[in-house]
């Protein structure tokens, strides 16, 4: 009953479920973009609902936005493009089987991911203290409806936690295969795992890319007192 | 026990509605019986003899495959034009309708007649007059349901949304809400009478201690003060509202919006939400300072500053003594 | 064949004992099997539920529980069958035992992921039943705001917290089929090689994967609401009630389509080896499918037609509805005509397949009333849409469901059910459920509206007629839980191939071994080719 497909020992790079390593590899990464279609649709919804309230409070929506630090926005939008760049290289070295080089630029990422987790975190806590919190001791200056003001701050809350929610899963990924790659786990044949966090990666940043000029630079070009 | 099959027809959308019940049930059954029939036939005829048995397999039909998808959807096409026809009727109540405000709250009917008569789960309206419904919630989503006219619509928390009907027969009928809206959902019921046009009269002139709804209208403007602002020769701070509903308002970021029952509602709750052009946002918002009832109040108040309402007119206290025996308003056919 | 054999080969079931085997298990059968407990155990749960509101209801008025505990009971009836038994049944039992077996693979593409999935629902079951048990939840299982985010006092956030856990267990389950159907098949199997039932998965994965995260946001939105009060559908801060029922329903919809295809599938499947034949119209029955699934994402407004929502998105959602139903009306005559020229057997599947497509008929072509505009404002929120969707869901998918139990059985448990007993048991659903739900028909056109503790006495007759229905369907269901429960010791040893069927699974024994296949097959023939088990003994029917 000796069953003949499996005489080889299961590795990393070929599961038991799997007849070849590239179709292990092909799989992994089919595997992960079906997993950012579920992701898209995900954040869609906030989208979707950010797009509505715009539509219906275009004027309230404008000043809000325009409390907002859309310099320190930028520096952050600067910080996870760099990183999905160190990212990038992560991924070559991995492909070129690099394994200092690939370590190196796995811990740049991570430091550029946490700092923009650092200044999202300063930003909300400057919000805190102007009461923009949506909740009890919501207030916002400037507009006699308090309702659609406290709709943008949710929203806001809403899309950045999530983003920076899937920030910090992302940075915990990156530590995962930075241990891995420090004991040399990952080799030209193998570093799927390298390369589809590397997907995962790009498409957190993606998202904040939308989120940067939604959220912070609604009619900037108005100078709105 | 009584074993009820078809509700009372008593609307004018009621034998519209049963007769597209009626080609839908005979479509149905059609389609039931021919597969049942064929289902009981081949499994019967061509039930197995042997365990060696092995039919030949018949692979596909083009031919077949296109009748069974072109035929059935000809039929549905059928289906969706009726039902999409009565909706229409539906959605469009005839001009001379005449107004009833409906204010929905866990868990009551709150029914306000333009003259002032006020019913609490019951809704007093003439027979072969079209009837307009405007309605709004309290709290919760609601549904004005009456199943032997056939309608149905929810009432909204926070916006206005309209039903219409005729009634075709004197009589009791059921209201129910159809939207859950919490414990007493089930007790949320009540009756609509249906009368004849004389006894509706009547009935209504029992109505004229509690003021017209415009009249009540005219005494929260003044008691709140809006004619601080509103003057009526236009020389406030604030647009004058004589002849203001029914006309179109050129708004401060260059829309042009229709001043119906909707944008005086968001006028008086939400003033910053349109500002008109050439005025400033001054004026307060009146939220939790005046009830839904209120509100309705102060819209028909406004209405009545125009010299002929142009949407769902209703009756004013004058037309009330028309000679009983004099025709009403043939209804509209729909 | 003796069991003694059986003891001593090693099969899924007997290669490895204790908790942790299973807990830590990789193994897509065993899975299939952890979920064949829990979601018979929510089946259970929510039946217990749908007892008490049929109880309630012999009379007219609310004397059996109050109307609070009334409106908690069909809640969470309709949370339980629907999260925790209907959207995994078929998918995660079913399909995670076969998809990989009918197409030859030897597991899903990720094992480990497959038991999270199972882990999730557990953990979202186990938040579920913290809010039963804690003091329920009133909100329907619709959640309409503003009642659930303002005006109720029960416990929606850990309710929705459940839901929304369970829903990343369907995503995963959905992302795992799909990339095992593309990348994982056996040489030679090719798409139109492939079982119907693979199809019918395939098409629901996707579903699955694209409709879910729509209601885990939506639900997302709900907690933040209710626990932060920040005005998304509470309209008195700018919000609109309506959004959440769009948002709602755009996964809502497809869900049901996530619910009736697998049951699709499996009907496909039991035509066939029932008539010896190959289902007719193959490429249709597999392209209706994945219509299906494409245009199910279009429909969502025919829930909203008395909304306010505008008279011209009414319009449009009612022509698609129609649209739809068309794939699902070429199925049904493409099952049928497959039993021309047959060679029909009336083994107990088969009764549960022919059970299906009756009711589902019936289900189906009431979905099409209510898809018309003027219809529906008068039936829409009655009974007449639960007779409707309990047509399709309960006489479509648990039938398909209960037949698929049945067919594989055997293969799962090396096993035979008793005949007897299983053919008498169909024929109790079958009459039990008819006589529960046609009365709703009529009920919810007279006007009795959905959702109410107590009633007009005039509607009384028919809510006995649908009692004594009930009472009928719940032994039809207990019967089942007793006897396939039994036949695990003393059921008759099955072969390989009890039914004489073609398809990758009846080629490995029952029960299989752990890898599937001894060797991994090449596939030469056509789906359905019976001319290649002409050799089988077929021991039932």
């Amino acid at each position: 009953m000796a069953d003949q497909a499996h005489a080889q020992v299961e590795t990393l790079a070929l599961r038991e479920q799997f007849d070849t390593p590239e179709q292990q590899k092909e799989t992994s990464t089919l595997g992960m973009w079906i997993f950012l279609i579920t992701e898209v649709m995900f954040f869609g919804g906030l989208f979707l609902v950010y797009t509505i309230y715009r539509n219906v409070y275009p004027t309230v929506f404008g000043r809000a936005s325009t409390s907002l630090n859309a310099t320190i926005g930028a520096v952050n939008t600067a910080v996870l493009l760099c990183s999905s760049f160190t990212m990038v290289l992560a991924v070559r070295s991995a492909q070129l089987g690099k394994r200092k080089a690939l370590v190196i630029f796995l811990i740049l990422t991570m430091l550029l991911g946490l700092m923009f987790l650092g200044v999202k975190a300063y930003e909300w806590n400057e919000k805190f203290v102007e009461h923009h919190v949506p909740g009890t001791h919501f207030h916002f200056e400037g507009v006699a409806e308090q309702g659609p003001a406290q709709l943008f701050f949710s929203l806001y809350f809403a899309m950045t936690g999530l983003h920076a929610l899937h920030m910090v899963v992302g940075v915990g990924i990156l530590s995962w295969l930075l241990y891995h790659a420090v004991r040399g786990r990952f080799t030209a044949e193998y570093m799927t795992p390298v390369d589809i966090a590397g997907l995962y990666w790009h498409f957190v940043d993606i998202i904040w890319i939308f989120l940067f000029p939604l959220l912070y630079l609604i009619d900037r070009h108005m100078n709105l007192p | 026990m009584t074993l009820p099959l078809l509700p009372e027809r008593a609307s004018n959308f009621a034998p519209d509605v049963d007769h597209l019940m009626y080609y839908l049930v005979g479509v149905s059954a059609f389609f039931i019986v021919l597969i049942f029939a064929a289902i009981f036939y081949f499994a019967i005829r061509y039930r197995r003899r042997s365990e060696h048995d092995l039919p030949e397999p018949i692979h596909a039909s083009l031919a077949l495959e296109i009748a069974w998808s072109v035929i059935p959807f000809g039929l549905t096409m059928i289906m969706f034009a009726w039902g999409a026809n009565i909706f229409f009727k539906e959605s469009r109540p005839p001009k001379d309708a005449m107004q009833v405000y409906v204010v929905a709250k866990q868990w009551m009917w709150k029914i306000q007649h333009m003259e002032g008569q006020r019913e609490i789960n019951e809704l007093h309206i003439p027979v072969g007059r079209p009837v307009k419904l405007t309605m709004t919630s309290e709290d919760a989503i609601h549904s004005f349901f009456v199943p032997a006219f056939r309608t149905k619509q929810d009432v909204v928390p926070g916006r206005y949304s309209t039903t219409w009907f005729t009634a075709t027969k004197p009589g009791k009928y059921h209201l129910f809400c159809a939207e859950y809206c919490g414990t007493k959902h089930s007790g949320m019921t009540g009756w609509v009478y249906a009368m004849e046009p004389q006894d509706y009269q009547a009935w209504l002139s029992g109505g004229r201690a509690f003021g017209s709804l415009a009249e009540n209208g005219e005494k929260l403007f003044q008691e709140l003060a809006c004619g601080n602002c509103h003057k009526a020769d236009g020389s406030g701070r604030c647009p004058s509202l004589v002849g203001l509903y029914g006309r179109d308002v050129l708004l401060a970021d260059g829309r042009s919006i229709t001043a119906d029952e909707a944008y005086l509602r968001e006028s008086i709750l939400r003033p910053d939400a349109k500002i008109v052009a050439g005025f400033q946002p001054l004026m307060p918002t009146f939220q939790g300072l005046v009830t839904e009832e209120g509100v309705l109040q102060l819209i028909e108040y406004i209405k009545s500053l125009s010299p002929r309402p142009a949407i769902g007119a209703g009756t004013t206290p004058a037309e009330i003594n028309v000679n009983p025996g004099a025709a009403t308003p043939a209804p509209t056919n729909p | 064949m003796n069991t003694a054999a059986i003891e001593e080969r090693e099969t899924y079931l007997n290669a490895g004992y204790g908790l942790k085997s299973w807990l830590l298990t990789k193994d897509h059968k065993r899975i299939a099997i952890l979920y064949l407990i829990t979601v018979t155990f929510f089946f259970f749960i929510g039946g217990i539920f749908a007892s008490l509101i049929r109880i309630e209801l012999l009379t007219p008025q609310g004397d059996l529980v109050s109307s609070d505990t009334y409106n908690k009971l069909f809640t969470m009836h309709g949370i339980t069958m629907i999260f925790f038994f209907l959207i995994p049944s078929i998918p995660a039992t079913l399909g995670n035992f076969f998809l990989p077996m009918m197409i030859g693979a030897r597991d899903l593409a990720f094992p480990r992921i497959n038991l999270l999935s199972w882990y999730l629902l557990v953990i979202g079951g186990l938040f579920a039943i913290f809010a039963m048990l804690a003091g329920g939840v009133d909100t329907g299982w619709t959640f309409y705001t503003p009642y659930s985010t303002t005006y109720s006092n029960t416990w929606v956030i850990a309710t929705a917290i459940g839901i929304f856990v369970s829903g990343f267990s369907s995503i995963l389950t959905g992302l795992n089929f799909i990339v095992t159907v593309h990348r994982m098949r056996a040489p030679g199997m090719t798409w139109f090689r492939m079982p119907l039932f693979v199809w019918s998965q395939y098409a629901t994965a996707i579903i699955q994967v694209l409709g879910t995260p729509v209601i885990a946001v939506t639900l997302l939105l709900v907690f933040c609401e209710r626990a932060f009060h920040i005005g998304i559908f509470d309209p008195a801060l700018g919000g609109d009630p309506v959004l959440f029922q769009h948002m709602f329903w755009f996964y809502s919809h497809p869900a049901v389509y996530i619910m009736v295809l697998p049951g699709m599938g499996v009907v496909s499947e039991l035509i066939s080896v029932y008539s010896r034949k190959p289902v007719f119209g193959y490429h249709f029955v597999a392209f209706s499918s994945i219509a299906i699934a494409v245009i199910g994402f279009l429909v969502w407004g025919h829930h909203l037609f008395v909304s306010t929502q505008s008279v011209y998105a009414g319009l449009v959602f009612s022509f698609l509805s129609y649209c739809v139903a068309i794939p699902s009306a070429v199925k049904v005559f493409n099952w049928t005509a497959t039993l021309y020229k047959g060679s029909i057997s009336f083994a107990t599947p088969m009764l549960y397949a022919f059970g299906f497509i009756g009711l589902f008929t019936i289900g189906g072509l009431t979905g099409l009333f209510v898809a018309s505009l003027g219809f529906d404002v008068h039936v829409t929120d009655t009974y007449f849409v639960i007779a409707h969707f309990h047509y399709v869901m309960v006489g479509g998918t648990i039938m398909a469901y209960m037949g698929g139990l049945h067919y594989w059985w055997p293969k799962m448990t090396g096993r035979l059910y008793p005949e007897g007993w299983a053919k008498l048991s169909a024929a109790i659903i079958f009459v039990g459920f008819n006589l529960t739900f046609f009365p709703q028909f009529i009920l919810g056109y007279l006007g009795m509206p959905r959702r109410y503790h107590f009633y007009p006495p005039e509607f009384q007759v028919l809510h006995v007629l649908s009692t004594a229905g009930a009472s009928v369907l719940a032994v039809g269901y207990l019967l089942p839980a007793i006897y396939l429960f039994w036949s695990l010791r003393y059921g008759e040893v099955a072969g390989a191939n009890p039914w004489g069927a073609t398809g990758l699974e009846w080629k490995t024994q029952s029960p299989p071994p752990v890898h599937n296949f001894d060797e991994i097959p090449v596939v030469t023939h056509e789906a359905y080719d019976y001319s290649t088990v002409v050799g089988e003994v077929i021991e039932v029917g």
